[in-house]
């Protein structure tokens, strides 16, 4: 099996509305299994359009994108949310929880629609990692009534439970105080030191970054380090 | 368990606003309740209103019309082959009633599949009197035992039963209106004058009620054995043979058959009696309109609060989508909100509608021509509440279907970036 998780190439992106300007513009990389990936750049210089379109969800764009070796680009909608499932974990800046269920039947939910495992399995794997994460007190508690440091390792969990490819985050401490930043961080490096997890996560702290193993610099939809 | 997933998921979202799902689940218990009763009801009365004459009239009646021979001695004059000839006031030759040799046709009949009975009849003119006045009227000789079993005839007799006719040696039965007009009740002598002339004392053994009061003002039944005594004519002379078949919608093509067999006059009900079922059919449509209108005023319902459901829950959606389900799983879910809604909505309907088809069966109802009618006749075939739980599904399904694709294009990017 190859090391590259994730590759794109000569990705190209342009909004409708402004024809001129490219959001993202030629990029091309590689993520390797393991990596622990920070993407940095100033705020508006197109790292959350780079990641939709990496996470699969955004369809609109130029050049290819690869997981796991596999051609992602024009693939039918339905594939695609097949290896959402089952490839990618993604934790979003806003704690995005179903708060029709409760804490673990949120961290169930990936696990439930892959379907390889029985539903008992599948429970005590989310506690597991609601153990890890230590809220496993909270998986009865319906998501409303959490704090947002909570909330946001509730989402690690759900995006841990299908044992991804690659975790994605989209600034996930951007919207949480020292504290809580600190602890989501150190369990992103827990994840990726304890069990090898592969992560791209996106950040505009400079201090967050510095502590991973890889960072790539982001300028007006360009790569300018790597 | 992929579907149990997705049914999981439906639930939950239902029960998150489950007031404004109750409320459209109402308006689909409403409106099927409505089309259940209002079907049942009005087909209940076409029913009994098409029996009035369907039910008792023959599927195919066989007699002798009195005709002007259509072949004219002049026909078959020489030298005048290639002309044609015009003669004015021809009279009828054939002025015979009886149909001829009436056993062997009816045992002829009796013998073909189609038919499910034959009944005979002596159809004859007769004056009623009273005092010095004559009423004009007819006198139909049956066999009460056969015409009940083909059309029900107990059922339009009241005072006395319908089957005395064959055990009561010359009684008779009259018209209400009739008898009302002859001054005679159950057990007087009814005087009858018949075209032989001769003047017969009968006993009034009951009343005959049609519903259809002209007739009845006119007309009178015996036995045929008596119809045959009081007219002169020996035993099996019959005027009449009425034929009913299994299928009524055969009748047009058996009269057809019969009339060429036994060279004589066959009308079928569909010829005699067309716009009845015009009528009927109309009625049926009408409670179907009314029905299927209420059934899309309701699916109007479940359309808004389903797209109510989808603005509210947009971030749902599109944490779906962000964790694997596929625009098809997406509507699948919302396509089992709407039809969740329908098949309990449905449901429900069905069982108020039943019971309310059960409350209307008890409002008393007299109608004056059928004494066996004592309530609101409903009709409980449950093919309407087929049709009726169909319905619901459909709809619910039609209207769940725009918010549900709308549901499953849902772009969780734009979701997720609105933040
Ligand atoms: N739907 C959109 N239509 C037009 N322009 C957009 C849209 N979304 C984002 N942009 C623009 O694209 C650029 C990159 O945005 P984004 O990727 O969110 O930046 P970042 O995440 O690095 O802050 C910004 O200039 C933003 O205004
Ligand atoms: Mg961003």
């Amino acid at each position: 099996m190859s090391d590259i998780v994730l590759e794109a190439r000569h990705i190209s992106k342009t909004f409708h509305e402004q024809l001129n300007v490219p959001v993202l513009n030629d990029i091309s990389f590689t993520v390797n299994r393991g990596e622990f990936v920070a993407l940095m750049g100033k705020s508006g210089c197109g790292k959350s359009t780079l990641l939709y379109v990496l996470s699969t969800m955004d369809t609109d764009y130029e050049g290819t994108l690869l997981v796991e070796g596999e051609v992602m680009t024009g693939k039918p909608g339905s594939r695609l949310a097949e290896v959402r499932n089952e490839k990618v974990g993604f934790v979003f800046q806003f704690h995005y929880l179903l708060n029709e269920f409760s804490v673990l039947k949120n961290v169930m939910l990936p696990g439930l629609k892959l379907n390889r495992h029985t539903n008992k399995e599948i429970e005590t794997d989310a506690l597991k990692w609601l153990n890890v994460l230590g809220i496993e007190n909270l998986s009865n508690k319906k998501p409303n009534l959490l704090s947002g440091g909570e909330k946001q390792r509730v989402a690690i969990a759900r995006a841990l439970i299908n044992n991804p490819l690659i975790i994605m985050g989209d600034e996930p401490t951007g919207n949480l105080d020292k504290k809580n930043s600190k602890l989501v961080f150190d369990i992103f490096k827990d994840l990726s030191v304890k069990f090898h997890q592969t992560l791209f996560i996106v950040t505009h702290d400079p201090e967050f970054a510095a502590r991973t193993s890889r960072m790539i610099e982001m300028e007006d939809g360009k790569i300018i380090r790597q | 368990m992929k579907y149990k997933l997705n049914t999981e998921i439906a639930i939950s979202l239902l029960l998150a606003r489950w007031r404004q799902t109750l409320i459209a689940a109402i308006g689909v218990t409403f409106s099927i309740t409505m089309f259940i009763a209002l079907l049942g009801f009005m087909t209940g009365l076409n029913t009994l209103l098409d029996g009035l004459i369907l039910n008792r009239t023959p599927h195919i009646r066989l007699y002798n019309e009195i005709e002007q021979n259509p072949f004219q001695p002049i026909a078959n004059a020489r030298g005048y082959d290639k002309a044609y000839h015009f003669i004015s006031s021809v009279k009828a030759a054939n002025i015979r009633e009886e149909i001829y040799n009436s056993e062997a046709i009816i045992k002829t009949i009796v013998e073909d599949k189609r038919v499910r009975g034959t009944s005979p009849k002596l159809h004859s003119p007769a004056f009623f009197n009273q005092g010095n006045v004559r009423i004009a009227g007819v006198i139909d000789g049956i066999n009460p035992q056969v015409e009940n079993k083909l059309f029900n005839f107990y059922e339009y007799v009241s005072g006395g039963s319908g089957s005395d006719l064959n055990i009561i040696p010359n009684s008779i039965i009259l018209g209400r209106p009739l008898a009302e007009q002859l001054l005679v009740d159950i057990g007087d002598i009814v005087y009858v004058t018949t075209t032989a002339a001769e003047i017969f004392p009968l006993k009034l053994i009951g009343f005959y009620q049609s519903g259809i009061r002209d007739l009845d003002k006119v007309q009178a039944y015996t036995s045929i054995a008596t119809a045959q005594k009081i007219s002169g004519r020996p035993a099996n002379y019959v005027t009449d043979i009425q034929v009913k078949l299994h299928d009524i919608n055969d009748a047009p093509a058996v009269a057809k058959e019969y009339k060429r067999l036994f060279g004589l006059q066959a009308i079928d009900i569909q010829t005699a009696n067309s716009e009845f079922e015009t009528g009927s059919s109309i009625r049926t449509l009408i409670s179907f309109v009314v029905g299927i209108t209420l059934l899309i005023v309701a699916g109007f319902g479940i359309y808004n609060i389903l797209n109510m459901l989808i603005y509210e829950k947009m971030d749902s959606i599109a944490i779906l989508k962000a964790t694997g389900f596929s625009g098809t799983d997406v509507k699948r879910i919302f396509l089992m909100i709407a039809l969740s809604i329908g098949i309990f909505g449905g449901t429900i309907g069905l069982i108020f509608g039943y019971l309310l088809s059960l409350i209307i069966d008890t409002i008393p109802f007299n109608f004056p021509s059928l004494p066996s009618i004592t309530t609101y006749p409903v009709n409980y075939n449950p093919m309407y509440y087929l049709i009726g739980i169909l319905f619901s599904l459909v709809t619910t399904y039609m209207s769940g279907l725009f918010p549900a694709v709308k549901a499953s294009k849902v772009d969780p990017v734009i979701i997720i970036r609105g933040k």
